[in-house]
This record gives structure tokens, C-alpha cells and sequence, in this order.
């Protein structure tokens, strides 16, 4: 609050005191206490699991608390559904969006306005919003035609359509490319500037430090700390988020030089489900011993390069695809693992493990082409669990019993055992993609260490991750995929933020054949 | 005459599949796959046929008849709805159920006969030659069912309420989040599909073969249902579907009365050829954009608590 002229900041806006929510046993909110001010961006850090959702679920009214009190302007609440949040101004901006795919704009933010509003002219209220707070939009599309950057828009339209006094946004940024990241916060300024108050809920510390006043840390469910995050640096932070020291990746420069261990040269491949992207003209390689990192906004193909490479879907030419100098465009993925690859997806439980089997059936599923876990047709269950156990020890994975099924692992947990499982294969090439997704910073350091020690062996690794700044950590070179086509590599130490920002927008990629829709800057 | 004598019998075949394929298709869009559309046809047709026939009229008769349904629809909302049971198995044990209670309430009244409901007359209008009885003569559920239809297009397309419905049958997970009682809207809209299916079933009772047979439905609600999915959920689409079903099967009928050389089995699947054909030829044309299927539906919604 640099601007307030004294010292005194203004009364809280809403007020939790000692707030605590229970499902069964566990606690995910334990006494939680903090203020939000008007004029304030609040940052709510915390890692995934901290209880930052479970905490904002109920100063919307969508959960009640099981102990504690909310006060709204100093007086007693009692939210009981969202209805009631908005009409005190309460308005929310969801990470996975509630936005319906088949309605337009317009009846998107209808659906979110109070019944009392007409719907006649809505539409050019919309365009009217849009345009004040800088939020491109076109009210009568259909939703399912619009990039993410654009969902996110709606919701905080339809937000401001409200006049909240405090919005909050669940990781916004989460999805978003640099350029549009910075039209955000321009906006939120904008809105701080008006006297509205902002609840910015983040693991990004450098973001929370660029633009927030306030910070609440969480950790298990109770407030660490309370802090102004301009005054600390991401090191401290990320200590109290943690708990601890984050240990640094260590990456020594790359050892490049061999042939390349995979080719991509001329692959285009139609989508098969109308919705998907179309990859055009993709040329790649990837040298034994070094790491490239593919970035992009989600929904611009990675999908349907992961698939083509990893022989989900068959390129059209078998030498569209090589693989330590065989052509592999037209096997399978057993065969293309008995070639050395190996292959980590980005969704854990339903595309890289069955939920409901147990690890060592997992191992088993992914690992038979290339292990011995099968004799004569019959499974050496003895082998199969020694195996899990060498995966668990190898890369710390906690677990409550030596088999559990998978789905009952943490997310950090589970992609530990899914990426150890792969590595452990001592495999030629590994193309992952979005490895540390939704894993907390400990587990994310020991993935991204072990990538690189596999890289430091001799294999090649294709990391594909919206995540840029774990690009930066881990890639020794960058290719940016927009609208299913690739950028020209970059080496990192050359690679310039804002140049990778504007290529993943599709700004200064070559023209594309069909409008495939991508974000706009 | 004998095309005006085709016509008429054309709208009095489409008439049921139209009025219970309305239904379902405003369950369907809430998100509520409710496959007991034969068995709360067959019900409202037996309730239908008892009340008319106890009170002499056909007004109370189709009264019974929607309540038949409705009440059907509600041990149907109560299991999916309320309990959270599997969709699909609770539509199929609803059917089931369906065909036993209108056999026990149809037990006393086989065989017996009502006056069946009487055709709209207008003077002058009615008889002007050739298209007069075919558009002003009908039987009065003709009427209530394109009102219907027509009704339930507006309401989808042009009120709050109706895009709340369309809402939560899209992503219930989101109506809820922005505060709407998905439970209750669904609740509503599969009384309401109840309600349309046992007048669908009704009518036949009452108007089209005026007397009761068991098992009178003859699997017209499995069409209705098949008619709403090959529709794409579109209440136009809807109405061609069930005109076209039931021109294709009057005018079998008639061809084979004609004494055609083509196997009668050929001929009476013909209606199904020709239906199915067309509806899906139109999505395609037009739906390459995009299914229009609601995306909850089938799904049982559970809030947190």
C-alpha cells in the first residue's frame, strides 16, 4: 500500500478468524486466521495440498467450515452457497474454469450474473467490460472455439459484471503465455486502483513478489507466516513454503556432439478428434546427452506430438521418426521401446498408470517389452515387486504399504515411482511431458535432478512443460510449439524470456496453413 | 381423398413418439438419461385408459395419464437423483417395472372400449377441401403436442430458466459452483419428461385405437428415445424426426396394402431405415462443428459437503 498517505491501513474487508474445515480425519484447514484488506492484492502461497483451495472454497460459500469465524466490513457471516458470496461482492475466478463449452460467451456470463439481471443487452455490456479493463472478448462465440487466455477472461468479466469489492483468482497464470500473464496484472492493478481488494492464490513466487502487497504462506493446512513478499526474496519464501531447503538442481553444461539419438524430420500428422491440432512440418533432434524442452500454452499440439513420438498414433512415413537411427514412424510403442525409448505422458492416473492396479501391475504393464517379468507367459510376481522396490528406494517413493494401488499415491508420489519407472530402464531416449505437473517443489527438484543425471549418461531427453522457468532450470535447448507447429531451437544460454514468451502467443512463428486457433497476446 | 386420408393418419402416428420424445429431450439437456421412456408411456397409457374410462372423460383421462408418467418419472428421480444409482440401469429397471404396473392396472378393463377423443370441427375452415381436416380437424393432443414442442423450444432458447437447464446439463460440476440447485432442476425435468411420455402414451388409448390392450405401446418409447440422440438434442430437429418416422410408417402400410413384392419384415423396418438416415445425414452436414451432446449427460452429480 505505497500509495496510502499514512501509515494506518484501512479496516479489513473480510476477516477469517481461526477458520478450520475437516473432511473425516483429515485436516485441511487448521485455525486459520488472516485479513484482507480494500486496495490490497493478497497473496495465499502455498504449496499443492497447503489448503489454499479448501480456504477459498469457503470465503465463496461453496464448503462450510467446521470451526471458526468469517466476518465481512467487521460483521459476522455465514456463507452458506455462492449466491449469497456474491450478493455481499464476493466474486471468484476458478483454476479448473466453470465455464460451459457449448453456450456462447454472453450465456456464460449471464449464467454467473444474479437472476434479477436482463439478459437483453447483455452481449454489449460484455463488450463494454471487455474493452475498460483491457479483456478481449467476443461475446457471441461458442466457448468450446475459444484459448484458455480467453476462458480465463470471461470468468473475470463476468466477475466485474458484478462490481465485487473482493475477487479472488485461483492460480491465475497457471495457463496463461508471458505476454497475456502481463495483461493480467495490468488489469489487476487497475482494479486495486479502484479500491477493490484481490486474493491472488499462487505458487509463483516471483510473480506474488512482482505483484502483490500481502502474503499468507500455508503449509499443511495452518498459516506460517504472514509477510509483505516485496520485502522478502524467493529464497526466503520459498522456505516457508516449504518447510525447508529446496535443494538446487545441479546442471553441469551439456556433453552434445553424437548423432542424434532422435530425428523428427517432416512429421504432419491430422488430428484425429476435431477439437485436436494439427502438427505441420515438425523437424526435431535430440543428440544423446542433452535435454531439449519443448514450451507452450496447453492445447497447441503437445498432446499430439507426445502421441505421434511416442507411437500412439502412427506417423505417415516410417522415417518421419527415427529412433537411434531406425526408422520408427510406423511401430508401436512396445516396439519403440524394445528400440531403447521410453515414455512418460502427462496424465498419471488413467494414461501413464491404471488407477486401480496395483504398482507392480503397473510396472508390468509398461515395463514387459523390455524386463523380464514374464516367464513363458506366467508373471514372476517375486521380480515384479523387487522391482517396485528398487523404484521406491531409488527415488524416495512414500507409500503406505509395498504395493498399494496407484491411484492412492500422492501426485508427487505416484509421478516419482511413474518417471523412476522409466528411467530405471536406463532407457536411450525419454520424451516426458509436463514432468513435475502438480508435484510438490521437494519431489519436483529430485525429478528434475534425476532427468539430468540420465541426460549426463548419454540418453537424449525430450522434456515437453508449460512450465518455462523448469525449462530454463533443466534445458540445455528450447523449441517453442504454437498451433502444432515448432520454432527454430534455441541454445538457453542465448534464449531470451520475452522472445519465448511472443513465440508461444504464435507471434513470429511461420504463417500457418489453417486457422487453428491460438492465444492472442 | 386418399392423400388427405394418408396425412391424417401420418400426424395421429407421430403424435405419442413427438409428445414423449419431447420429454426426454428436456431431460436429456438437463443431463438426466432417463431410458424408462417406454415403461412411463405404458403406465400413463393404462392410467390414462383407466381414468377415462371410470370418469367418461378423455380431459380427466389424459390427466391420469400425465400423472401415471410423472409418477413413474419420480421413483426414477428419486434412485438416480436422490440416491445417486446408475442411470442406465435404473431407466431399464424402470421400464421393466413400467409394463408390470400397467399390466395389473389394465387387468379389469382388457377388451372394453371408450368413445375416443373427438376431432376438432370448426366451420367452413375444416372443410375447406383437401388440406382442411388435415390441419384444422385434428384430435386436440395433436395441438398440445406441437405447442409443446414449439414451447420447449423457446423455453431452451429464450429464458433464464432454460439456460440454466441447458447449463446444468453441460458441466453440472460448474452450475453448482456458480450456485444453481443442479439436483433440483434435473428433478424437475425428468418429472416433466414423466409427465410428456405418459400423455405420449395416453393418446394411444385415447384416440389412436380407442380400447386397452396390454403392452399397447409396441416399443414406441425406445423410439422416442433413439429420436432425441439423432435429433443432436435440437427441438426442430426433433419434431422432423418424429413427422418423418411416422410418414415412413403409414406409407409401408399402405405399400404393402398395395401388394408390393417386397418382404413385409423389409418394409416395416423401413421407418427405422429411413429416420435414422436422415437425422444422421443432417448431423453430419451441420454438426461437423461440434456434438451438441450435453456433456453430463448420463453422469450422476454428487455435491461435496
Amino acid at each position: 500500500m505505497d500509495e496510502a498517505p499514512t501509515g494506518e491501513p484501512p479496516a479489513p474487508l473480510l476477516e477469517a478468524i481461526e477458520i478450520s474445515k475437516a473432511f473425516g480425519d483429515f485436516l485441511a484447514n487448521d485455525r486459520i486466521s488472516l485479513a484482507i484488506r480494500p486496495r490490497e492484492i493478497h497473496a495465499l502461497l502455498g504449496e499443492n495440498g497447503a489448503g489454499k483451495s479448501t480456504l477459498v472454497k469457503i470465503f465463496y460459500g461453496l464448503l462450510q467450515p467446521s470451526a471458526g469465524e468469517l466476518r465481512y466490513q467487521g460483521r459476522p457471516i455465514e456463507l452458506r452457497n455462492p449466491a449469497q458470496a456474491r450478493a455481499l461482492g464476493i466474486g471468484m475466478v476458478f483454476q479448473h474454469f466453470s465455464l460451459f463449452e457449448q453456450l456462447t460467451v454472453a450465456e456464460n456470463v449471464a449464467l454467473g450474473l444474479d437472476r434479477a439481471t436482463p439478459l437483453a443487452g447483455l452481449p454489449e455490456r460484455v463488450a463494454e467490460v471487455s474493452r475498460a479493463y483491457g479483456l478481449a472478448l467476443e461475446p457471441h462465440r461458442a466457448v468450446w472455439r475459444l484459448s484458455v487466455g480467453e476462458r480465463q477472461r470471461i470468468e473475470i468479466v463476468r466477475c466485474l459484471l458484478q462490481d465485487p469489492k473482493l475477487l479472488i483468482l485461483d492460480e491465475p497464470t497457471s495457463v496463461l503465455t508471458p505476454p497475456e500473464v502481463e495483461q493480467l496484472f495490468r488489469t489487476l492493478r487497475v482494479l486495486r486502483e479502484e479500491g477493490r481488494a484481490i486474493l491472488y492464490i499462487s505458487h509463483k513466487l516471483d510473480e506474488v513478489r512482482a505483484l502483490c502487497d500481502t502474503a499468507t504462506i500455508l503449509r499443511a493446512g495452518k498459516v506460517v507466516a504472514t509477510c509483505d513478499p516485496r520485502a522478502e526474496s524467493a529464497q526466503s519464501l520459498a522456505r516457508m513454503m516449504v518447510g525447508g531447503e529446496v535443494g538446487a538442481v545441479r546442471a553441469d553444461s551439456a556433453r552434445t556432439g553424437g548423432a542424434p539419438r532422435l530425428a523428427v524430420r517432416g512429421l504432419t500428422l491430422a488430428p484425429d478428434d476435431p477439437h485436436g491440432v494439427r502438427l505441420d512440418d515438425i523437424h526435431l533432434e535430440v543428440a544423446g546427452g542433452e535435454i531439449v524442452g519443448i514450451a507452450g500454452v496447453a492445447g497447441n499440439g503437445q498432446d499430439e506430438l507426445f502421441g505421434a513420438l511416442s507411437g500412439e498414433r502412427h506417423a505417415r512415413r516410417a522415417d518421419a521418426i527415427r529412433i537411434d537411427g531406425r526408422d520408427a514412424g510406423l511401430l508401436s510403442i512396445t516396439e519403440r521401446r524394445r528400440l531403447g525409448a521410453a515414455f512418460v505422458p502427462d496424465e498419471r492416473l488413467g494414461h501413464a498408470t491404471a488407477p486401480r492396479f496395483s504398482l507392480s501391475e503397473n510396472a508390468l504393464i509398461s515395463g514387459h517389452a523390455a524386463s523380464d517379468m514374464v516367464r513363458r507367459g506366467f508373471i514372476d510376481r517375486a521380480r515384479m515387486l523387487a522391482w517396485v522396490d528398487r523404484i521406491s528406494e531409488a527415488y524416495d517413493v512414500r507409500k503406505s504399504r509395498r504395493d498399494p494401488e496407484a491411484f492412492s499415491l500422492s501426485g508427487g508420489n505416484l509421478q516419482k515411482y511413474v518417471v523412476g519407472r522409466e528411467i530405471l530402464r536406463e532407457p536411450g531416449l525419454l520424451v516426458v511431458s509436463q514432468p513435475t505437473w502438480g508435484v510438490d517443489a521437494g519431489a519436483a527438484a529430485a525429478i528434475r535432478q534425476a532427468l539430468i543425471d540420465l541426460a549426463r549418461r548419454g540418453a537424449a531427453i525430450l522434456v515437453i512443460s508449460q512450465d518455462l522457468d523448469e525449462l530454463f532450470e533443466i534445458a540445455d535447448r528450447l523449441v517453442v510449439i504454437s498451433g502444432g507447429r515448432l520454432s527454430a531451437p534455441r541454445l538457453k544460454r542465448h534464449a531470451d524470456r520475452s522472445e519465448i514468451g511472443l513465440l508461444m502467443a504464435g507471434v513470429g512463428m511461420r504463417p500457418r496453413r489453417e486457422g487453428a486457433h491460438a492465444a492472442r497476446a | 381423398m386418399l392423400l388427405e386420408a394418408v396425412l391424417l393418419t401420418v400426424i395421429t402416428a407421430s403424435t405419442p413418439l413427438l409428445l414423449a420424445a419431447s420429454g426426454e429431450l428436456v431431460a436429456e439437456r438437463a443431463g438426466v438419461l432417463n431410458l424408462g421412456v417406454e415403461g412411463m408411456m405404458i403406465v400413463g397409457a393404462a392410467c390414462g385408459f383407466a381414468g377415462a374410462f371410470l370418469s367418461g372423460s378423455i380431459l380427466l383421462g389424459a390427466l391420469c395419464g400425465i400423472l401415471g408418467g410423472a409418477a413413474l418419472a419420480a421413483v426414477f428421480a428419486l434412485l438416480t437423483l436422490g440416491l445417486a444409482a446408475n442411470q442406465v440401469a435404473s431407466g431399464l429397471a424402470l421400464t421393466i417395472l413400467g409394463v408390470g404396473v400397467s399390466g395389473l392396472i389394465g387387468a379389469g378393463f382388457v377388451g372394453q372400449k371408450i368413445a375416443g377423443a373427438p376431432h376438432l370441427y370448426i366451420p367452413f375452415v375444416t372443410d375447406i377441401p383437401f388440406m382442411g381436416r388435415v390441419i384444422f380437424g385434428q384430435d386436440g393432443f395433436v395441438y398440445v403436442s406441437i405447442t409443446l414442442i414449439a414451447g420447449i423450444w423457446w423455453f431452451l432458447y429464450r429464458t433464464r430458466a432454460g439456460l440454466v437447464l441447458r447449463a446444468v446439463g453441460d458441466n453440472h460440476a460448474s452450475a453448482h459452483a456458480l450456485g444453481y440447485p443442479v439436483l433440483r432442476i434435473r428433478a424437475l425435468a425428468v418429472l416433466f419428461g414423466g409427465a410428456c411420455a405418459g400423455l405420449g402414451g395416453a393418446y394411444l388409448p385415447l384416440a389412436y385405437t380407442p380400447f386397452w390392450v396390454s403392452g399397447m405401446t409396441a416399443g414406441r418409447g425406445w423410439i422416442a428415445l433413439a429420436l432425441v440422440v439423432f435429433a443432436s438434442w435440437l427441438p426442430g430437429r426433433l419434431a422432423l424426426g418424429a413427422y418423418l418416422f411416422g410418414a415412413v410408417t403409414i406409407l409401408q402400410l399402405h405399400a404393402q396394402g398395395a401388394g408390393l413384392g417386397v418382404p413385409s419384415q423389409l418394409m416395416t423396418a423401413l421407418p427405422y431405415l429411413a429416420t435414422i438416415v436422415v437425422l444422421v445425414a443432417i448431423s453430419w452436414a451441420r454438426g461437423r462443428a461440434g456434438s451438441p451432446a450435453p456433456a453430463s449427460l448420463g453422469l450422476a452429480f454428487v455435491p461435496d459437503r
